[in-house]
């Protein structure tokens, strides 16, 4: 079972991942995007962690409902209310319980995921977060570290992929050849969850 | 008509130039009637590129006059900000909807409709038809 202690330090790992990826994030999202998308996540899940000290959500829902909407509120990019909206949905559909198992974990963060694809309107091969989104949801009955290593594949499958969304779209065939930085972060967001399982 | 009954206005940008060069144009433009409530929010807080999620809270707030909000956005994630608080549900006035429109020329749409003292339902069709003035 998973409680809100779970999410927690799911949402810490993420945050030091992206702290420590951040540069990377960035320099992927030059060639193709506005270069900010590493600073851009840094500062939204710094706003993440300082909020959940502050205000210790008790339950998985609580937890990433008010993770979201630091995100929302503080990103500044495209990122903020799609990863806003992919964890406050996925924390809405856990409900208020106190401990939730990893199927239904699995079917609230399809929900998210879902929300996303309406909210930014991609679906999957358009070069976006949702191209490694969509394999991890489908790998995690199979465990978090299945998730992980879809959601890697995933994110390197963006690379001759075509960009149809956001600014990188613009770009039409030279956005060919870049790994999508949206992706690449979504990879560290589940990445995170098996990081948070192994503590 | 009084001011108290005129629809709100919101003008989304990347750019805090931007949103503000387009809400003084709309003014401009809608002439000598009554001033319509119309609010900028452009750029981040700290005054860079981007969307903040506060400037336009703050500006839907602001411009509310209890006849509704139209607030229209540029780019990006300006557009996917606005969906996100408007699925807050908490964050914008009940009243505020996102405009489908040309950021310049359904600004001055709206404002000009506004200033008529059309509801919100005329408002968003003046700034939507924007789209069908064709250039060539």
């Amino acid at each position: 079972m998973l409680d809100a202690d779970f999410f927690r330090r799911w949402m810490t790992a993420t945050a030091a991942s992206v702290d420590r990826e951040a540069d990377r994030l960035t320099a992927l999202d030059s060639p193709i995007g506005d270069a900010d998308h590493g600073s851009n996540l840094r500062r939204g899940f710094t706003a993440v962690t300082a909020a959940l000290e502050k205000e210790a959500p008790g339950t998985p829902g609580a937890v990433l409902v008010l993770a979201g909407r630091q995100l929302i509120s503080t990103v500044g990019g495209a990122s903020g209310p799609l990863y806003g909206t992919l964890l406050r949905r996925t924390g809405k559909a856990l409900g208020d319980a106190a401990e939730v198992d990893e199927g239904g974990f699995a079917e609230a963060l399809r929900t998210g995921v879902d929300a996303v694809m309406q909210l930014g309107g991609a679906a999957p091969g358009d070069k976006t977060m949702i191209d490694s989104l969509v394999p991890a949801v489908d790998a995690l009955p199979d465990g978090f570290r299945a998730a992980r290593a879809a959601a890697e594949q995933g994110a390197e499958a963006t690379t001759p992929l075509q960009a149809r969304k956001g600014r990188a779209s613009y770009l039409g065939e030279r956005s060919i050849g870049h790994q999508d930085p949206g992706a690449t972060s979504a990879a560290l967001l589940i990445a995170a969850l098996d990081e948070a399982d192994g503590e | 008509m009084s001011d108290e009954k005129l629809v709100g206005i919101v003008l989304v940008s990347h750019s805090a130039e931007v949103a503000e060069a387009v809400a003084g144009l709309a003014r401009g433009l809608a002439g000598g009637g009554p001033a319509v409530p119309l609010a900028p929010a452009g750029g981040t807080e700290g005054g860079g590129l981007g969307t903040s999620a506060e400037l336009i809270a703050a500006a839907a707030a602001s411009v509310d006059r209890g006849a509704g909000v139209a607030v229209l956005a540029d780019l990006g994630s300006a557009v996917l900000t606005v969906k996100a608080l408007l699925a807050e549900g908490d964050e914008l006035p009940a009243t505020a909807r996102l405009v489908d429109a040309p950021f310049v020329e359904g600004a001055v749409a709206a404002v000009v409709t506004a200033a008529t003292g059309a509801d919100l339902d005329a408002v968003e069709a003046a700034a939507a038809d924007a789209y069908t003035y064709r250039k060539v």
